[in-house]
Order: C-alpha cells, then structure tokens, then sequence
C-alpha cells in the first residue's frame, strides 16, 4: 500500500505531512520518555524486528501462494499505540530511504495510511475494547481483536489511498472504480494480516503475557465464548451484512459502470457517451453467451428473476450471494489442496 | 537468494556507496536533504501534460551519478517496489483518455498516453533522487541533517538505532528461516501452524535484546539522546551548490527547456 512521489500532488503531499506529523508530536509527547526511557531501545529494536518480520514469507493455507505482514496492530499490541506510531513512521523512513518503497514526499501519507489506522483506530476500536472485555477468553479475544482491527484498518488505509490518489487528479481511473479494485483486494489482506498477528500475539500470551500491552493491566478472566461460539457469530454478522446491507444497495450504477455509461435518472450525463444497451461486440458468439446468461441467472441484478420489483430478492440475493462465494472460496480451497497433493 | 539475505546486501551496498568520496559526498548532509526535497516536489509538481517539460528534470540525476561516481542500475534495481504500483495506477488513463494530441506518421498519441509517460517519469525521478541522497549520506549524516532541522531527537535516535538493528534482526531472523526451511523441505514459505511460535520467538528474543541494549545505553551513560561525534559546518560551497541547484530547477519548472532546444532545429 506504500504510495510513491509520483501519485501524490504537492498539495495533498504537504496535507497528510502535516496531518502525520502532528500525529507523531502528539505520540512523542503522550511517551513522556524523559521519564521512561527504557522504550527508547524497544522502541527501536521492536521497529527493527517488525521489519525482519516483514521479509518472511507466510504460507496462506489452501491457496499455495504466501502473503505478508505490515505489523502496525502489533506494534500497537506490544507497545502502545504512541509509540507504535513513532515506530511505524521509523520503518517507514527507512523503507523509502533504504529500499525505495515509498517515497520522501510521500512519507506523510504512508504515514497515514499504514500507521495512523493501524496503530490508533486499530488499537482504541478493536484491540483494547476487545480485549478489555470479558466476552471470551484472551487466546479468543486475541484472535477476534487482531482480526477485526487488520480488517477494518486496511480497509481504511486503502480507502485513504483513493481519495489521496483521486485528489491528486494523476489518474484518468474514476475514484469508484478505483476503489472497487482496492477495498476487495485490502480485505484479503487485512485478514491475512489480522491471522498473523493474532498467531503472533497468541504465543506471546502463552508464553510471556506481560509482554503485551494492555493484557498485562488486569487479571485475565476466562469467558464463556469459545472460538468454536465466535466463528458462528462472525458468520451470521456476514450473512446479515450481506441481507440487511443489500435492502440499502444502491440503484445507481457502479463506479465503472458509471465512468462509462453515467446516470441520466440520477442527474449525470452519459460520462464516456456509451450507450449501455448497444455497448459491446455484437457477434453470434456474443448473442449466444447473452442467452446463456439470462437462462442460467437466476438472480439478474441481485433480485428473482420472476419478480424483479421485490425488494426482498435483493435481501435474498445478498444471502444466497454471500453463502455462494463462501462455498466457491471454500471448494477453491479444497481443490488446490487436491491438486497440490496429487502433484507432490 | 531470501528476501532477508538480499534486504542485508542492499543495506550493506548502500553503506559501502556512502563511504566514497566524491565531490557529491563533501556536501554538507543538510544542503543534500534540502536539494533532494526540492527537486522531488518540483518534479511532482508538472501536471499531467507536461511531459516535454518534465523531461530536462532528468539533467540533475544523471549529472549527479557521473558526479558522485555510483553505478545507474543500482537505482534501476531499487524501482521494483514502486514501478509496479505507478504502473498499476497509470495504466488507465491510455485506455480511458483516447483523446489524440499528436499524430506520429501512422502512430497516434493519446493525451492519455502523454499522462502515463509523465506519471512513470515522475516516479522514476524521484525515485533517483531519494537513492542520490542515501548513496552519497550514510545514515548518521542524515540524522544530523535532521536534528539540524529541528525534528524530535526521540525520530533521530528511533531512526538510528532501528537502522542498526535491522541488519542483525535480518540476520537472526535469516538463520531461523534457513533452519525452518530445511526441517520443511519444498515448502515456499512458513506454514500456518509455526506462525506464531516462529515470529513470536523472534520477538522474544528481539525483546530481551532490547533490554540489554537499555543496560548497556545506561552504562554509557546515554540520556535520551546521541552526540554525534563530527559536528560539521556548512561551507560557502554548499550553499552555492544549493542555491545553484534551486536555480536550475525553477528554471526548469518555468522554461520549456525541451520546446527551446527543438525550436532552435525546427
């Protein structure tokens, strides 16, 4: 997510500096390290192991490929989140100067967007409530704080990213589409990193709580949900995401769709000048794949096909929508589980 | 190679890079940052259209590789990181603005063409820029520079010894992927199921470093902050060679220097 030079305006460039660095002088401010200045050496060492454990690869299960770990959440886990900001905002620096990932005008926005969410909103929103609470036991509330927090502070990074991008007026990508590529692709990653950070954070729990931040503030009271209890309710919380959200899906066309088509019913003119009906190739090849299309859909835009103004076949389409990509997800995991074995 | 072998070499090239001696590495470290600074927001500052502008931009980099004596494809190895990504995002505007400004026998340019090109150059200058500045300083000079611009001493020191430890981090944590890897034969990375007690010992034991790094700091009598050892002052030179630089840059920023030259054989 690391934005370089080039995508940035002077402008913006100096707006998220200026946002990044007061959030730094309030951090260094709130460490008060006259006082307490053996964080002075962690600081620099965690920042440091934090980058080690940047470079190692993880294998994602079921999917062969591997991912990465950005490490804001668990700064903020292990140190606070002040000082998992200034530490952040230090690998970052690094990054940029040492290994060209980032850039110099671009450090305040990197800034933002990888170390403010995960280190503040990430820690205040998810991580400390979560784990404060006496919903469930820690190894639980560990798992369900670093998964949400990494979740919902990507998601955020990467949205900040759009607006910074669009603001910078550098792409011809409409700001809609622009995110309909980013947000789907950060929410893999986010969870990528929340299972990592939750691993990490767990055996740290297991073998020297005190180490973590606010676990090592109060007794430890196991609860009465069991991580068996948790993945049920996360999946409801999806489902009904998927049907309540749906009533409220939006009749205007997506951001690409926009950008090509526009929405005359909703004030705008034709953007590209396409017209909707007639874009397109017209072959026989593309007619037959069009009849196929209306035959095997039996959602056309989210709703029955036999009753396309019922509000509640959007509600459905969300539910059956949400428990098809479950089931797809899931047996793309097992056949690449399958066809690993076979090849090995 | 592994990624933390290869993240070890660059750090130690870079050292190695910053110890030359040219009149490029005499400057002072401060006029240097400020340089850099300069050209990289003037070069992000030509809109979109600019190319034949922006092109002359490329006079200050190249100058400074023949001056400092540091080899180009170093810094072409380092664009792998963000290439890519200035690709990814500038990639959309030749197919979404097909608009045609220029008409090359039977090639036609797109504006949204134009807008890619500058986008990539922009990218690649700036890039250029940061690498000139951490060639020719090596990292203590940089925090000097930046104490002498009044940023926070707990920013300098954090940057300072962050920097120190990474290498030795690397290191530990290369010697435990080594070791996993051969217990994991064929395996491209680390499995699910060691996650947390392969990272987790890392930072146990990166933990228990740092401790000891605070005893050793506080024998020393360290007090929140290091003294750097060469102070130096900034020389007629050096401001010459910033003010000149700065010059050359607005200069650039306001004069068609491309457009000028092709009148001249037009």
């Amino acid at each position: 997510m690391h934005m370089a030079d080039a995508l940035l305006a002077p402008a913006v460039a100096a707006t998220m500096y200026v946002a990044s660095g007061v959030t730094t002088g309030v951090s260094i401010k709130e460490l008060r390290l006259k006082e307490e200045a053996e964080k002075i050496p962690v600081m620099g060492v965690m920042a440091a192991f934090v980058f080690a454990g940047q470079m190692i690869n993880y294998t994602i299960p079921g999917t062969g490929s591997s991912g990465h770990m950005c490490g804001g959440m668990l700064l903020s886990a292990l140190l606070g989140p002040y000082a998992g900001f200034v530490s952040m905002v230090v690998i970052l620096a690094i990054q940029c100067l040492f290994f060209a990932d980032g850039g110099l005008m671009a450090l305040g926005a990197n800034a933002w967007n990888m170390a403010f969410y995960g280190c503040f909103i990430g820690y205040f929103l998810s991580y400390r409530p979560i784990v404060k609470s006496k919903m469930a036991n820690m190894k639980v509330k560990l798992i369900l704080a670093s998964v949400l927090g990494c979740i919902v502070t990507l998601q955020l990074g990467a949205f900040s990213v759009c607006i910074e991008t669009f603001a910078s007026g550098i792409t011809e990508l409409p700001f809609g589409a622009f995110a309909a590529l980013m947000q789907p692709i950060h929410l893999a990653i986010g969870l990528i990193e929340g299972l990592i950070t939750a691993a990490v954070l767990v055996f740290v729990y297991q073998t020297r709580p005190s180490i973590l931040e606010v676990v090592g503030e109060e007794e430890v009271v196991p609860g009465k949900w069991t991580l068996k209890k948790i993945a049920v309710v996360l999946g409801v919380i999806a489902l009904l995401i998927g049907g309540i959200g749906s009533q409220f899906a939006s009749s205007n066309p997506d951001g690409l769709e926009w950008s090509l088509f526009g929405n005359e019913d909703g004030g705008y003119s034709a953007n590209m000048g396409l017209d909707e009906e007639e874009f397109g190739v017209a072959s026989s090849v593309a007619d037959t794949a069009a009849s196929i299309q209306e035959k095997t859909a039996f959602l056309p835009d989210y709703a029955f096909a036999s009753n396309e103004d019922n509000p509640m076949g959007t509600t459905v389409s969300g539910l059956v929508g949400s428990a098809i990509v479950a089931i797809l997800a899931i047996g793309l995991c097992t056949l690449g589980g399958l066809f690993r074995k076979r090849v090995a | 190679m592994d990624q933390m072998t290869n993240a070890m070499l660059e750090l130690a090239d870079l050292d190695a890079l910053s110890k030359l001696d040219s009149a490029v590495h005499r400057r002072h470290p401060l006029v240097k940052l400020l340089v850099t600074i300069a050209y990289i927001m003037i070069v992000v500052s030509f809109s979109k259209d600019q190319l034949s502008a922006l092109i002359p931009m490329v006079l200050y980099p190249v100058l400074l590789f023949q001056l400092s004596g540091i080899s180009m494809r170093v810094c072409f190895y380092k664009m792998r990181f963000i290439l890519p990504l200035v690709c990814a995002v500038g990639i959309w505007n030749p197919i979404l603005d097909r608009q045609v400004v220029m008409q090359l026998g039977a090639l036609s340019i797109s504006s949204g063409m134009i807008s890619f090109v500058t986008l990539l150059l922009k990218g690649v200058f700036s890039l250029m820029a940061s690498f000139l500045l951490i060639a020719t300083t090596n990292i203590e000079q940089i925090c000097y520079a930046l104490s002498m611009l009044k940023i926070p001493d707990v920013l300098v020191t954090q940057l300072l010894i962050t920097y120190r430890y990474i290498s030795l981090l690397l290191k530990e944590a290369g010697t435990m992927m080594n070791a996993y890897s051969l217990r994991a034969p064929g395996q491209k990375g680390l499995h699910f199921s060691a996650w947390g007690s392969f990272v987790g010992q890392l930072l146990i034991r990166s933990m228990d470093r740092s401790q000891n790094l605070y005893q050793s700091m506080q024998m020393r009598g360290f007090t929140g902050s290091f003294y750097y050892a060469r102070e130096s002052r900034i020389q007629k030179t050096d401001i010459g060679y910033l003010l000149g630089w700065i010059l050359f840059f607005l200069l650039l920023r306001y004069v068609n220097l491309s457009v000028l030259i092709g009148n001249l054989f037009v």
